[in-house]
């Protein structure tokens, strides 16, 4: 797990090597800042010499200097190291993802790849700092102020030899004992964050059922759950600081006893008592920061996990031993195709398919919601991999075409296509990145937007909101189709893409898509019989199989369930479709 | 997506203030032990430091003139320090211990809080809040007011009387020496102020950039098809890269000023600590006051516990501050207005006897009667029937803009009555008057002849049952799931519904049958199974009035059918209010409402309405366009 998150260091290794380095000579130049202090209280004011006063002062001043400069520096350099580093790692997983096929982000959702991406990196990010600064800080203090102490006074000093392991061991006992009751509390959560959102989603149930009171109940067992094993873990956690209290109190109490009698021996000066007492609060402080120190890196490593799985997916689709640069034709072979979203065969959304469309063809695709008909159609262009059988477009592979080369051959209207922020042109430009302004608007001719673009104050320069809220549903797929016209494709797919034009704009764009791309394969889902009934081919799917091929006339003559479907379909279909935007419930 | 609060920078006393009560109003005993501990805490690291003085100056100086030292004093001496000392640890103890059992059960108390504070809410508050906004409420709002208590407010009340007492021991020791502590102080308060100012500055920009970072994400993901089709993975990367450099940026320096602090303020303590032996060295040898070796190491020893509480007390309140805003969220949920309820109308289980009388029973017979207390004192029975009427209801969601315009009709008992239009036509709006999960604005909606608004909700509620589009099953077991309909419902009672939803066939095929575990959210069961188990839970509270809003999801035809058949099952001699897409349940219905625009446009049978070639005959063929 370290190695792969250790990628993303890079141009921040030598930073976050000088922020060590800082670090130490900070612990160095402060550990020695009480050991001359006691040169300056025994031979300056005890003595009653101004001159040592002065030159141990100025001694002891340079040394603060030394240390606020180094510690400022690698406050500074740890902060700019530790961002830099988790702008790495953010910027790696988003490469990462923009290689993922759809399967591999439905496997992790949207919305936690978000969460990754955003607090989880800030988790690392304040990780990465603690390591680079108050993990090399701790020993450092720890070691030198051991070191000073012996220096000081040998004898004085088998105080701390005693003190520090009891101490380091109560610590790990309290750290230990409390982790595994931690890691109940997340699950106790987990329970809590349920019951809230199966009440959240299910209200309506909730309500239409007078279940408040059991609701209550069932949550106030979650939140009782909580409440005993946090507060089991809390009371444990929160004996470090009577611990510490008590430790400081007993090594004060120690100095007091042993340094009175060392003093009246002559064994001990009063300086240097006073500078065992910083050190005992150092060495105290610094095992302290120890217990923080593994505190912080256990929440860190939650997340750690949760990045590096994403960086460790590895894209079920890849692009290699992809030679074929061109694409020369239009003709697309399903060969004995099935497919399973997640490459289960028993999960199977499409089943033994076996379709030859020719070079500039106008197939239409029908059939009921579900029946697999954009799974097919999104076989073509890779944006997923079929799990039996071949597809092969101008007679080879697809998996032989260099992804780049196949995708920009195989232009595709996306059912409810997203538009990104930005101005149309902008949008437009994704089909082509050098389109020139008469390319862009000759497609949107073609594609019937051209008209309702130029009535827009700010024409293709006005800016779309997020989600194109600004437009229309039927705006929106125009302007995608317009979108996947300045591809020049040899191969034009749209997915159910006239669904919000109104019949007669939908009519004018066949009509354009007719004559001013004749060459061009067209493949038009639709649910409305209309929009595919001049076509060369309609193809009925049916629960993931195609149920009949022919033309409109033939499938008229011959078919009855397709009668019925021109008959009868519509009212059904229409209504189902149409539910959805009000099902969400969100008035 | 969840709006980020921006980071405040300004402290909101109201709700400081309002924390404050409710903690001190609950707690108030532990309250006061602990902050009581807290001072004494504080008091015995500060006396250790004192006590310094007293031993150099008394103990250790006359020891070093006597020939056989007499360690007799300084023993009796440390004893005292000893006991101080312990009631030190014993307070720390006691303070930590009880902020820690405090600060869970006010965790606790407040979800508990929440949680049936949110289920009395009306449907308005549910359908317009975002649930990763509330459920972030119970979880990290919450969990912030808990380090807040647990930690924020002890630590700087002890930081805060840690600085106090040293500050006083100090001026005890010499005031003169105190000058130099104090003018440092000020320095550092300057300092401290500018740091976090600039910190805050740069932690803003941090946190717009993780926002637009954020939703430059959620867009692409959710564009993720679009990009692979156009091949536009360079271009996307290039702007995301521009968006994650600025954070960078912003980061860095957000983090090098707020974590400068702690080495700023360690090494101020430690020009401190020189400056005050020196000043105490100069004023000892020159004599311009009294002052004694103790005293110059117990002023030294001080200085250290003088400049260390400024930086805590910095950072904790930052935190309150921060935390505040949850606490805010937090208030602010608990503010939101319950749902009003002045029905006094209840539904109460009855019998008859010989002569048709109804008399109210507690036990559970079948049947329910409406109970409306009189002024005579002897309630008026009502037997429950089914009889639904809405007459000239208007209604709008926010105030303004009218969304339901003087919809009128009558469901008799038994009857079937289908709701056609467009999305957005105001189907559903309909059915959530009857149900009062929204107020109507105008008119009257009767049941058995009674004003809704005068039923109490709950009862209400419970003389209908809706199966929505949407399925929402509980963690719990199959059955317990179905017996959500009704609790007292008995094991038969369970097994027939489910086979009146004809779910029982893949109930009895599942491991534990109707005592599988499922997962209200993510199951192992088909959407269609769901589905079949919402209709068993309707089924099995057996009201007479039955809300459906069919479902038109992905499920496989056979599952449909079943579906289909369970619903039929369902609506067979009872009310029914279906939101339908199917042509059978149409077809079938004793009255069909066109309802367009918030109104309804057209009322009959399917052949009335064919006849009228209207707007239902348009839509039945096809020939409009329900965009």
């Amino acid at each position: 797990m370290l190695r792969t998150l250790a990628k993303s260091v890079r141009q921040y290794k030598w930073p976050s090597i000088f922020s060590a380095v800082c670090v130490l000579i900070e612990a160095a130049a402060e550990t020695l800042i009480p050991f001359y202090m006691a040169t300056m209280i025994d031979q300056g004011i005890n003595a009653g010499r101004l001159s040592v006063i002065y030159q141990m002062g100025w001694l002891l001043l340079t040394l603060a200097a030394i240390s606020l400069t180094a510690g400022v520096s690698a406050s500074w350099i740890s902060s700019y190291a530790s961002a830099g580093f988790s702008k790495n790692l953010r910027q790696d997983m988003f490469y990462h993802v923009q290689d993922f096929a759809f399967a591999d982000i439905d496997k992790f959702s949207t919305s936690s790849l978000i969460t990754r991406m955003t607090t989880d990196v800030t988790n690392m990010q304040l990780a990465y700092q603690v390591l680079i600064r108050t993990a090399f800080r701790a020993p450092a203090v720890l070691i030198f102020s051991v070191i000073m102490a012996y220096t000081v006074n040998a004898e004085m000093a088998t105080i701390f030899v005693v003190i520090i392991p009891i101490l380091a061991v109560a610590l790990w006992w309290i750290i230990k004992t409390a982790q595994p009751l931690f890691r109940q509390v997340f699950q106790a959560y987990d329970e809590l964050n349920r019951v809230v959102s199966e009440n959240l989603h299910g209200i309506r149930v909730v309500k239409t059922f007078d279940r408040e009171t059991t609701e209550d109940q069932k949550f106030d067992r979650a939140s009782t759950g909580i409440y005993n094993v946090f507060t089991k873990a809390m009371k444990l956690i929160s004996l470090n600081a009577p611990l510490m209290q008590f430790v400081i109190s007993v090594s004060m109490m120690l100095l007091f006893w042993f340094g009175a009698r060392l003093i009246v021996f002559h064994g001990l000066t009063t300086g240097q008592l006073v500078s065992l007492f910083s050190y005992s609060l150092s060495i105290l402080f610094s095992l302290m920061m120890f217990s923080m120190i593994f505190n912080q890196l256990t929440i860190a490593d939650a997340a750690a996990e949760r990045i590096v799985a994403v960086l460790k997916t590895t894209p079920s689709i890849q692009n290699d031993a992809a030679d074929l640069k061109t694409v020369d034709n239009g003709a697309v072979v399903f060969d004995h195709v099935g497919f399973a979203y997640d490459g289960n065969p028993d999960h199977e959304v499409l089943h033994d398919i076996n379709l030859t469309i020719q070079s500039g063809q106008f197939i239409g695709i029908i059939g009921a919601t579900g029946a697999g008909k954009s799974s097919l159609v999104e076989l073509i262009p890779r944006l997923y991999d079929v799990t039996e059988g071949t597809v092969s477009v101008a007679g080879h592979n697809v998996k032989d075409y260099d992804l780049t080369v196949l995708r920009n051959n195989v232009a595709m209207v996306l059912q409810g296509n997203t538009l990104f922020s930005g101005t149309i042109a902008d949008n437009l430009r994704w089909g082509n990145p050098k389109a020139t302004d008469e390319q862009i608007k000759h497609a949107a001719e073609l594609a019937q937007a051209d008209g309702f673009i130029t009535t827009f104050p700010e024409q293709y320069n006005t800016e779309l909101e997020q989600n194109a809220n600004n437009v229309s549903g039927g705006q929106k797929q125009r302007i995608g189709i317009a979108q996947a016209l300045l591809k020049s494709p040899q191969i034009l797919i749209m997915d159910d893409s006239t669904s919000a034009v109104d019949t007669q704009t939908e009519a004018s764009i066949r009509q354009a898509l007719a004559t001013k791309i004749p060459h061009t394969t067209k493949i038009i889902i639709s649910q409305r019989v209309a929009a595919v009934q001049d076509a060369d081919l309609i193809v009925m799917m049916e629960n993931g199989t195609i149920s009949q091929v022919g033309t409109h006339a033939q499938l008229m003559a011959a078919n009855p369930a397709y009668q019925q479907l021109v008959q009868s379909q519509q009212y059904h279909e229409e209504g189902g479709q149409s539910i959805d935007t009000e099902s969400s419930t969100k008035a | 997506m969840t709006q980020k609060a921006q980071p405040k920078h300004k402290l909101n006393w109201s709700t400081l203030r309002r924390l404050m009560r409710l903690i001190f109003k609950t707690y108030p005993l532990q309250l006061v032990i602990s902050g009581i501990c807290v001072a004494l805490g504080a008091f015995a690291t500060v006396a250790g430091s004192f006590f310094l003085r007293r031993l150099v100056d008394n103990y250790i100086t006359p020891m070093l003139r006597e020939r056989v030292p007499n360690f007799a004093p300084l023993i009796h001496a440390l004893i005292i320090m000893g006991i101080i000392f312990l009631i030190g640890v014993v307070a720390v103890f006691l303070s930590t211990e009880i902020m820690a059992i405090v600060s869970q059960q006010l965790q606790r108390d407040i979800r508990n809080q929440l949680f049936q504070h949110m289920e009395k809410l009306p449907m308005r508050f549910f359908d317009s809040t975002d649930d990763g906004d509330t459920m972030s409420r119970y979880t990290n709002d919450v969990d912030t007011l808990r380090q807040l208590v647990s930690q924020s407010f002890p630590q700087l009340i002890s930081a805060g009387l840690n600085w106090l007492f040293a500050l006083a021991a100090m001026l005890i020791l010499s005031w003169q020496m105190s000058m130099v502590s104090i003018g440092i102080f000020i320095l550092s308060l300057f300092l401290v102020r500018w740091m976090t100012n600039e910190s805050h500055k740069y932690f803003q920009g941090q946190q717009q950039a993780i926002g637009q970072i954020d939703s430059y994400v959620e867009e692409t993901l959710t564009g993720q098809k679009e990009v692979k089709v156009f091949s536009h993975e360079a271009e996307v990367e290039h702007q995301f890269i521009q968006l994650n450099d600025a954070w960078g940026k912003a980061a860095a320096k957000a983090n090098g000023y707020a974590t400068m602090l702690f080495p700023m303020m360690g090494n101020i303590g430690n020009f401190l600590y020189v400056l005050v032996a020196v000043a105490g060295g100069f004023i000892a040898i020159n004599r311009i006051a009294p002052l004694t070796l103790g005293t110059i190491a117990a002023f030294v020893q001080l200085s250290r516990s003088f400049s260390q509480p400024v930086a805590q007390i910095s950072q904790q309140l930052n935190f309150i501050v921060q935390a505040m805003a949850g606490a805010e969220r937090i208030f602010q949920l608990l503010d939101e207005p319950v749902e009003v309820d002045n029905g006094t109308i209840t539904l109460v289980h009855v019998t008859q006897d010989p002569q048709g009388n109804l008399h109210e029973t507690t036990d559970e017979t079948p049947e329910l009667a409406w109970k409306t207390p009189t002024a005579s004192g002897t309630p008026k029975l009502t037997r429950l029937r089914g009889d639904i009427t809405f007459d000239h209801v208007n209604f709008s969601y926010d105030g303004v803009h009218q969304t339901l315009f003087d919809i009128s009709f009558q469901a008799n008992q038994g009857q079937q009555v289908a709701l056609v239009g467009e999305t957005g036509a105001g189907k559903t709006t309909i059915t959530n008057m009857l149900n009062r999960f929204y107020e109507i604005e105008s008119g009257t909606i009767t049941y058995d002849g009674i004003n809704i608004v005068t039923i109490k909700k709950a009862d209400l509620r419970r003389a209908m049952a809706i199966v929505l589009q949407q399925t929402n099953l509980f963690t719990d077991t199959v059955a317990g799931n179905i017996r959500y309909g009704r609790l007292s419902a008995s094991t038969a009672d369970v097994v027939n519904a489910a086979k009146l939803a004809d779910a029982d066939a893949f109930i009895t095929q599942l491991p534990q049958q109707y005592e599988t575990e499922i997962d209200g959210s993510n199951s192992n069961l088909s959407e269609g199974q769901r589905q079949l188990l919402s209709i068993a839970r309707a089924a099995v509270a057996d009201p007479p009035v039955m809300i459906l809003d069919e479902a038109t999801s992905n499920v496989d035809t056979n599952t449909e059918r079943q579906i289909q058949g369970g619903m039929d099952n369902l609506m067979k001699n009872r009310t029914t209010l279906a939101i339908a897409h199917r042509l059978s349940t149409v077809f079938n219905s004793d009255l069909i409402l066109v309802i367009s625009a918030g109104r309804i446009i057209e009322r009959g049978t399917h052949d009335q309405l064919m006849a009228e070639h209207g707007k239902y005959y348009e839509l039945y063929t096809g020939k409009i366009d329900l965009k």
